[in-house]
């Protein structure tokens, strides 16, 4: 892009900068847009699956419903308590929604249409998304209230205990892929499955990888059945029981981000990101982002599904679930994929 | 030598999306102060559990297992970072290097199997 820019008159930094602010505009401008849009997608979808509606009277189908909460949150007050640490209060939102965002930073929308192409990607995703924990647990640490405190305990130790597994996961990945770069593991698995079908997915080694790491991600964005952060019967709202208006806001806006971000791994490391399904030349007709959104919509279907229809995890289950089941089969695919990597390709 | 250079957009990134989630916080609250919502009061200050005034400080105790599954983390991240290295050299390093990998799993293995036995992963 800093060609264009360039044919404006600029010298080389100029453009180079301005092409990349518009990239970062790019980028975390519609990111919002579509977290706006898919929280309403999601009640649409809980609505359907519970023979209702949903929201339907602001704006045609209801589809102005997210911009007109937006407004509500933003005229209200915000509310410091008295008890908690002010500044931590206020700075736990802001950085849970800048995690959120800088996420994206990484994820290949078409070939070669990254913002920040680096060659270890996949772990720059998995450093970002664990500073997410920090956002939360601040927020119950400041807010100097008991039902913050103890869902803000359980988040963090529910966030780290799935990182484990996924980070095994993604090892089994980049084994097969043998890099880390975002766009070279999209590129790996073009025609991965009998020369035809694009993605990991397909292959029987990985295919329970991506089942876990499906349910593993469920569980890092603590949505349902693992929202236990946020048991309304237990914890109230959880750790933002004592925010309001905007802040209150940028957790959901921050989870959304990270459901959405969460959905585009899936569609990037096993479903061949913004490759075609199929390596059938009609197919690539259709440009690479809209394949790439297409799959991340397909996996938010399925999030949105999951929450609609499967009743809530006890702590305990979870726990087991995370320590006793994903790790041990994680570490022992590592070992698998690992050794048949040796014998089929390396040996 | 690495190319640092594909590192400055994330920080460019950085500068942004802190300057969009600082504003998100502190201009609904300028604009509550013009609107007149800003209306804080005692009781409307104080922190919410459930109706009741708190009875004892929040930050008093908590289960001692959620120390025992941060520490388990560090040890199982610890180990995913030295898996990382060899997982893109696989290549290179051959069966020697598949062989040694197997060890230090085996050496984890056998003290997840430890830990498993004491019961840290119990959450009873």
């Amino acid at each position: 892009m800093s060609e264009t820019f360039q044919t404006w008159g600029l010298t080389y930094e100029w453009a180079w900068f301005l092409a990349t602010v518009a990239g970062i505009l790019l980028i975390a401008l519609p990111l919002m847009l579509a977290v706006a849009m898919i929280i309403y997608a999601d009640r649409k979808i809980w609505a359907a699956m519970a023979l209702r509606k949903g929201p339907n009277v602001v704006g045609p189908f209801g589809l102005l419903q997210s911009f007109a909460d937006g407004l509500k949150v933003f005229l209200q007050e915000t509310i410091v308590p008295s008890a908690a640490n002010k500044g931590l209060f206020l700075i736990a939102p802001i950085i849970t929604f800048t995690v959120a965002l800088l996420a994206w930073a990484v994820i290949p929308f078409n070939s070669g249409a990254v913002l920040a192409d680096i060659n270890v990607g996949l772990l720059y995703v998995l450093a970002i998304s664990s500073l997410g924990v920090y956002g939360v647990v601040i927020a119950g640490w400041a807010s100097n209230s008991k039902y913050p405190f103890f869902s803000a305990m359980r988040a963090a130790a529910q966030m780290i205990s799935y990182e484990v597994s996924i980070g095994f996961i993604l090892i089994c990945v980049v084994l097969y892929a043998n890099s880390f770069n975002m766009n070279a593991i999209v590129e790996a698995q073009r025609g991965h499955g009998l020369g035809l079908v694009n993605g990991y997915w397909f292959n029987l080694l990985l295919f329970p990888l991506w089942v876990m790491f499906l349910i593993s991600s469920l569980a890092e964005t603590a949505r349902a059945p693992f929202d236990l952060t946020e048991a309304e019967s237990e914890l109230v709202a959880g750790y933002q029981t004592e925010y309001s208006s905007m802040a209150f806001a940028l957790y959901w806006l921050g989870e959304y981000a990270n459901v959405l971000l969460m959905c585009a791994l899936n569609a990037v490391l096993f479903f061949g990101g913004w490759l075609p399904p199929l390596e059938l030349e009609i197919l690539y007709w259709v440009p690479g982002w809209l394949w790439l959104f297409a799959k991340i919509f397909f996996f938010f279907f399925i999030f949105s599904w999951v929450k609609a229809t499967v009743p809530r995890y006890r702590y305990d289950q979870l726990m087991r679930l995370g320590w006793k089941v994903f790790l041990p089969l994680s570490l022992m695919f590592v070992v698998l994929v690992s050794g048949w990597l040796m014998f089929t390709r390396y040996g | 030598m690495v190319d640092l250079s594909q590192y400055l957009p994330i920080l460019i990134f950085l500068g942004i999306a802190l300057g969009i989630s600082v504003l998100f916080v502190f201009l609904p609250m300028g604009v509550s102060r013009l609107t007149g919502a800003h209306n804080p009061t005692a009781e409307k200050l104080s922190e919410y559990e459930c109706g009741f005034p708190a009875f004892e400080d929040s930050r008093s105790q908590f289960d001692v297992r959620f120390y025992l599954v941060a520490i388990l983390f560090i040890i199982f991240d610890l180990e995913a970072a030295f898996l990382f290295p060899w997982a893109v050299s696989l290549d290179m390093t051959g069966w020697p290097g598949w062989i040694t990998m197997m060890v230090f799993l085996g050496e984890l293995g056998i003290g997840l199997a430890y830990a498993w036995k004491k019961g840290a992963l119990e959450w009873e």
